[in-house]
């Protein structure tokens, strides 16, 4: 322990927290901008900085840790000028318009002018140069807005390890962007997004389907209906200030009537039948694998995240024969819209406009891969993140917080507390184990709550095993074996376990979530999600499950029926056909 | 007219020599993890410059991403990915240099070699950078070809001084 003084009150705070922490305890915050949680600190933007007596300079209190007897003044005329001095150099090179900047709502920038009270920018700089590229599906990047505070850089390298933005240059002339100062579709960028997540200012952003679905909401001849992935009912309500892991599920539903959808659907209906389908591939592999000796790819991988799709795509080639062929399910809920749901209404697919509300910039990358479309239709027109939908309430002067609660739609509105917990990660693991083991058994899954304690929470790679006994005579080729998963959440964090396999851990199946957190802490959710607020939107999401009396997939009686009416059975060929499909390697360097 | 110096031969076999010996040297120490810079200081000092080609093909090769590689490339000045030609114009940008004129300064130079920043004659005799301030703000605008300051230039005379490195 260390004691210390900060603006003279005392403070014991462990050895090597750092005086931004220090200063946390006692009520204190100091701005930041380079700072990002749960990495190094770089020191880099200055933005932070504390007089610290008998120091000859400023000191970076994100940078610094504490010392014994240390008195630190973060609130003394010189350190208040010259952090207003640091923000006044980052506004003069700025070039932005914040009343049509997309982030005017939520710019970290623009807070810190308004906190320091910058009336008038008393240096009239050189300009960063204005490139906007435009050039991927999801994103959108403007160097003129950049501040340079390398947070991007930071998630890209070092928490998804896909290392796609980097600082070229030097100096002034410093760009933050891909190599040779290209865009972004010139490098092996995997679309997830949490550079525009963690981005403080506008530079990264996501690219807006708003327009498009206005657009389509106003033509009489579109039937338009939207999906919401599990992901958002837990973050949405941040958009309207309400506490993180707030479930604000009916109150969407009512909002996204009131904004002009047909039908408002779930894609918890078809996370519940993404189980159907992925549990039994599984129990496929193992036959195969176990009974008739065939060569099959084992540990299956899950298939629901596109980034982590991409990600394989680029990287790792040699496993794309183990990730599951199940489509995600925002692709599967497009792919039914267009088919059962367009035949069951007697409605031409072309005139069904399907948009979808996802936690996830990859997915609008997903959205228009050649694979997710019939006959050159996509299946899923148009996503809005989260960030997105709150924009499109608010645009449309809807009142959030005064809405009453409203239902899913119907056939594809009622989802299991299994589907839920997709949003999460370790929750798909757990929804799928929650199915195959009663199939195979036919006895209720075992565990307390049926939560698989070891697959919860945020450490990084999670791994549980679960013997299976009792089985039923088409399994008995399972009896004993003790089923042995592993779930991973950033792809830093799946690249080690995929290394891991490499050589020769052995598993069944793995779950592999792109964003640190799972969906909770996507691309596309409100900013800035903390391990604080990843964690009280998890807690919000087991809740939404454990008030649930349907807490499994296969006993999703509406999923009974989709298969009796259309589908036949999991795997069928009509299955095959609209819910799955087959990646390919990309070449990583054009 | 032929270059007398020719330490930077034509671009395009020069690059395919420059991917040969990187993939001699990959084979050599296969297995062996390689570090960035020495490699990068290596093919830079034997060949003069480090082509995109090469800068990928170094990126793959140690597995660090492409972006990364580059950023490395770019932050020191030691570092050039287009050949240098043989004589290295760097015009001041400084705030001094900058409010006198050496903005349209550039632009001459520019004009003149018809090159953009950063970029090398096609006959590889000029070379053209910016500046932050040579600490010479009192000749504002200063332009430096190779070690030579030139101070106080006009646009106008810009294609006169430029015409003596010529030869
Ligand atoms: S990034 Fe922030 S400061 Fe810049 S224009 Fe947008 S809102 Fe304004
Ligand atoms: S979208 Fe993901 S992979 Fe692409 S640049 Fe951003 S953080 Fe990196
Ligand atoms: S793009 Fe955003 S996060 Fe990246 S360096 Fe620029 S301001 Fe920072
Ligand atoms: S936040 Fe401390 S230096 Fe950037
Ligand atoms: S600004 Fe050009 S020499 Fe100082």
């Amino acid at each position: 322990m260390a004691r210390l003084h900060i603006n003279n009150i005392p403070v014991d705070v462990p050895d090597g927290t750092t005086i931004l922490k220090a200063a946390r305890e006692l009520g204190i915050r100091i701005p930041t901008l380079c700072h990002l949680e749960n990495t190094e600190a770089k020191g880099a933007c200055r933005i932070c900085v504390v007089e610290v007596k008998g120091a000859k300079t400023m000191i970076a209190a994100c940078a610094t840790p504490v010392t014994e007897g240390m008195e630190v003044f973060t609130n003394s005329k010189a350190a208040r000028d010259s952090r207003k001095f640091v923000l006044e150099m980052l506004l003069s090179e700025h070039d932005g318009d914040c009343k049509t900047c997309s982030r005017n709502d939520d710019c970290e920038l623009k807070a810190l002018a308004a906190e320091m009270g910058v009336t008038d920018l008393r240096f009239e700089g050189e300009r960063t140069r204005k490139h906007i590229d435009e050039t991927t599906p999801a994103l959108i990047r403007d160097s003129g807005k950049c501040i340079k505070c390398r947070r991007c850089v930071t998630v890209c390298s070092e928490v998804q390890m896909v290392g796609s933005l980097f600082p070229q240059s030097r100096g002034f002339d410093t760009t933050i962007g891909p190599a040779f100062s290209q865009d972004l579709d010139s490098v092996a960028c995997v679309q997830c997004g949490q550079c525009s997540a963690v981005c403080p200012v506008g530079a990264i952003i996501e690219k807006d389907h708003i327009q498009d679905v206005w657009r389509a909401l106003d033509n009489p001849d579109k039937y338009v209906i939207v999906q919401t992935a599990p992901a958002i009912r837990a973050a949405l309500g941040e958009c309207f200030d309400y506490e993180p892991g707030t479930l604000v599920t009916g109150k969407m539903v009512t909002a996204l009537r009131h904004l002009g959808f047909h039908k408002v659907f779930d894609t918890n209906f078809t996370a519940d039948l993404t189980i159907m389908e992925e549990g039994t591939e599984l129990l496929y592999r193992l036959k195969k694998k176990m009974v008739n000796k065939e060569d099959v790819a084992l540990p299956q991988f899950t298939s629901c995240s596109p980034g982590w799709i991409n990600f394989m795509e680029f990287y790792y080639p040699r496993f794309l024969n183990h990730i599951s062929t199940c489509k995600s399910p925002q692709q599967m809920f497009g792919a039914l819209a267009k088919s059962y749901y367009a035949q069951k209404t007697g409605k031409k697919p072309e005139d069904i406009v399907v948009v979808s509300v996802m936690p996830c910039t990859a997915k609008k990358f997903e959205a228009q891969r050649t694979e997710m479309s019939q006959n050159t239709i996509p299946d899923v027109d148009y996503v809005l993140t989260t960030r997105e939908l709150g924009r499109m309430i608010h645009q449309a002067g809807i009142d959030f917080r005064e809405l009453p609660d409203g239902v899913m739609d119907s056939p594809f509105g009622l989802s299991s507390g299994a589907a839920d917990i997709f949003a999460n990660t370790g929750g798909v693991m757990e929804a799928a184990v929650r199915t195959v083991y009663e199939i195979v058994t036919g006895k209720p899954f075992p565990l307390e709550n049926l939560h698989i304690e070891p697959l919860m929470g945020l450490e990084g790679i999670k791994k549980a095993s679960l013997k299976i006994e009792g089985t039923l005579p088409e399994w008995n080729f399972l009896e004993g074996v003790t089923l042995k998963v592993g779930v991973a959440h950033s792809l830093g964090k799946a690249t080690k376990l995929l290394e891991a396999i490499k050589q020769g851990e052995e598993f069944h199946f793995i779950e592999v979530m792109t964003c640190p957190g799972g969906c909770i802490g996507g691309g596309g959710q409100p900013r800035v999600t903390t391990d604080e607020v990843r964690r009280k939107r998890i807690n919000a999401i087991y809740q939404e499950d454990e008030g649930k009396q349907l807490r499994k997939s296969h006993e999703n009686p509406d999923i009974k029926k989709i298969y009796e009416e259309f589908l036949g059975a999991p795997l069928s060929e009509k299955s095959h056909h609209l819910l799955h499909t087959h990646y390919h390697h990309k070449e990583r360097l054009n | 007219m032929a270059p007398e110096n020719t330490t930077t031969p034509q671009t395009a076999s020069n690059e395919d020599e420059i991917l040969d010996h990187l993939d001699r040297i990959f084979a050599e120490s296969k297995d062996k993890p390689g570090s960035l810079i020495p490699l990068l200081q290596l093919t830079q000092k034997m060949y003069g410059y480090l082509p995109e080609k090469a800068l990928k093909k170094i990126s793959k090769q140690l597995n660090i991403p492409i972006s990364e590689v580059a950023g490395v490339v770019g932050f020191y000045s030691f570092f050039s990915t287009q050949p240098k030609g043989k004589h290295v114009v760097r015009v001041c940008q400084g705030t001094a240099c900058y409010v006198r004129g050496g903005h349209e300064v550039l632009h001459a130079v520019k004009n003149e070699l018809k090159i953009e920043v950063g970029e090398t004659t096609p006959d590889r005799q000029f070379s053209l950078e910016v500046g932050r301030c040579f600490g010479a703000c009192g000749l504002a605008p200063v332009v430096m070809i190779d070690n030579d300051v030139v101070q106080r230039l006009k646009p106008s005379k810009v294609a006169e001084v430029l015409k003596v490195y010529k030869k």
